[in-house]
């Protein structure tokens, strides 16, 4: 993979971000970056619009919160147990919905994920409406304190990167070239040879396991593991990130996270802090209507326009 | 016996609800031969093709490759073995390379096509064959375009160069000439010509002309049963299909 100038600058603005910007809704906006990135991988790239995301981000971080605070886990073991939790479900989920296309892949995906909704709600370990609260952040290889913010914010950055890699190369893998064909045209790729479920569902395992990184990584930014995260609001949001940043795209889901992550903080700060789901509303009406490739598709288009 | 045939059906019967595709079908490919499957609209002819590659599951009879019974295979794996279909329409994938398009074929015998923690310049070795691949069908120039922006003829020498990629021992190919002005119609013709060495063609055909230069034996479906099979001269000189097809196609092309 090349290494772009664009990806040395936004890495530079990475690094130097937390001295400007408040730390935690960096972390956030990361999270959801990394979690968008994991969605669109399926949905830019296979062609699979899961609508029950949500449930391998609220995995992660259900079980991350859990192990942390009451098996005394490391942080970094924490995370690669939810992470490991988020891949299991999304193997058997995988399974049960790859064979299904279009708006019924949609409705299993959605279905199912109410059903684990239900097992987050009402399981006795996690805390019901309340969630798990006060997870301990811990300290990295046993001496790094995440409880600083600026610290928390570096490990988070590392996590992000790991797992945004892990999207490019899986991109820009053989396996990417198979799933690529597979969106392009699925009975061609089937005529090759190619059982498309098995990938469909390979693709479909890693993008639950790097969104149950991110739910992971966030929960234990925020100390907090919360239906928020399991419901299918955060499904819908996912989707909305990743259309308004640009599905198909690298950079897209991060743009779009960034956008929608800081928009919501920025609203809900203000007098219109009653009215944020009515602008996102119309910012996603307005994304489908005119800007159909998302705002980095978009930018692409313009660069390609006048410069090639 | 049956080593002479590549494929055989037996008393292949599809049926929809209330309605045979195809009745009782059992056909014959001779090894190397080019075997052209006609009829009038609605005979059958594609069912037949879905039911060989397993996109459609026969209500019963059986099918035969080289002699194995592989009536309960999947799609993907009835590739594998060597039957590899075209599609009636063009069936690429238009927003790769041309040269990523043969590619994808050649990847699949490299057993890495799950590997995602591999680089895709694993893949450059392929190059050197695609390429090859695509100047025998005449694209030798093109391996670096994107697959939408080539002609419709161009498209579908890529999709022959993308079954070749997979030395198939039974190629099907869907109408390859279909919507198809005069020129691109003998460029195929003669490419499918030239692909058929060492190989067995089975298709399904609308233009007659390309039919009676290619073909060896000729199946005609009508209402999916089978109403005669043989030769080009032989089939054209019997009344019943001058009545149920030639006569329909002449005017068809007179029009």
């Amino acid at each position: 993979m090349k290494i772009s100038k664009l990806s040395i600058v936004l890495l530079g603005v990475a690094l130097v971000a937390p001295f400007v910007m408040y730390p935690v809704l960096l972390m956030k906006i990361l999270c959801f970056a990394l979690f968008a990135s994991a969605f669109n991988l399926l949905l830019g790239f296979v062609g699979l619009l899961s609508f029950g995301h949500a449930i391998f981000l609220g995995t992660g971080g259900y079980v991350t919160g859990y192990l942390v605070m009451n098996s005394g886990l490391s942080p970094l073991l924490g995370i690669l147990a939810g992470t490991a939790a988020a891949a299991a479900l999304g193997a058997v989920y995988g399974k049960l919905s790859v064979k299904r296309e279009g708006i019924y892949f949609a409705m299993v995906t959605l279905a199912l994920a109410q059903l684990m909704f239900f097992v987050f709600l009402q399981a006795p370990f996690t805390g019901g409406e309340n969630g798990l609260q006060g997870i301990p952040r811990g300290f990295l290889f046993g001496f790094i304190d995440l409880s600083d913010n600026l610290n928390m914010y570096y490990f988070v950055l590392a996590i992000f990167l790991f797992g945004f890699w892990v999207i490019n190369r899986t991109i820009h893998s053989p396996f990417g070239q198979v799933l690529k064909a597979i969106r392009e045209n699925e009975p061609r790729a089937t005529s090759l040879g190619y059982n498309v479920n098995d990938y469909k569902w390979a693709a479909f395992v890693i993008s639950a396991a790097l969104s149950g990184l991110a739910g992971s990584t966030k929960t234990l930014v925020f100390q907090l593991a919360s239906l928020t995260d399991v419901h299918w609001h955060m499904s819908g949001e996912v989707v909305l990130m990743t259309l308004v940043g640009g599905m198909g795209t690298i950079f897209g889901p991060l743009v779009g996270a960034a956008a929608i992550v800081g928009l919501q903080n920025f609203l809900s700060g203000g007098e219109l802090g009653n009215y944020v789901h009515i602008i996102m509303g119309l910012i996603f009406i307005v994304c489908v209507l005119a800007f159909r490739s998302g705002i980095v598709g978009e930018i692409q288009k313009i660069v390609k326009r006048n410069f090639s | 016996m049956s080593a002479d045939y590549v494929l055989e059906t037996q008393n292949l019967i599809k049926e929809f609800k209330g309605f045979t595709a195809v009745d009782d079908v059992s056909l014959k490919i001779q090894r190397g031969h080019i075997h052209a499957l006609i009829g009038p609209n609605g005979a059958g002819k594609t069912t037949v093709f879905n039911l060989l590659t397993k996109f459609l599951t026969p209500t019963s009879g059986r099918i035969l490759y080289n002699g194995h019974d592989i009536t309960s295979l999947q799609s993907a794996a009835i590739a594998r073995k060597g039957v590899v279909r075209s599609f009636q329409i063009s069936a690429v994938f238009p927003h790769l390379s041309v040269l990523e398009n043969v590619r994808i074929a050649l990847q699949r015998k490299e057993g890495n096509s799950f590997h995602f923690w591999k680089s895709e310049k694993v893949l450059d070795k392929l190059n050197d064959r695609a390429v090859e691949l695509l100047e025998s069908v005449g694209l030798g120039n093109f391996a670096g375009a994107k697959t939408v922006d080539l002609s419709y003829g161009h498209k579908r020498a890529l999709e022959i160069a993308t079954t070749l990629a997979l030395e198939p021992e039974l190629m099907l190919l869907d109408e390859p000439t279909q919507g198809m002005g005069h020129e691109d119609v003998d460029v195929v013709a003669d490419l499918i010509k030239k692909v058929s060495k060492d190989r067995t063609i089975l298709m399904v055909e609308h233009n007659l002309h390309v039919v009676s230069k290619l073909a060896d034996q000729i199946t005609v479906l009508q209402r999916g049963a089978i109403l005669t099979e043989g030769d080009y001269e032989t089939v054209s000189a019997d009344p019943r299909v001058q009545e149920a097809y030639l006569g329909v196609a002449v005017e068809e092309n007179g029009a």
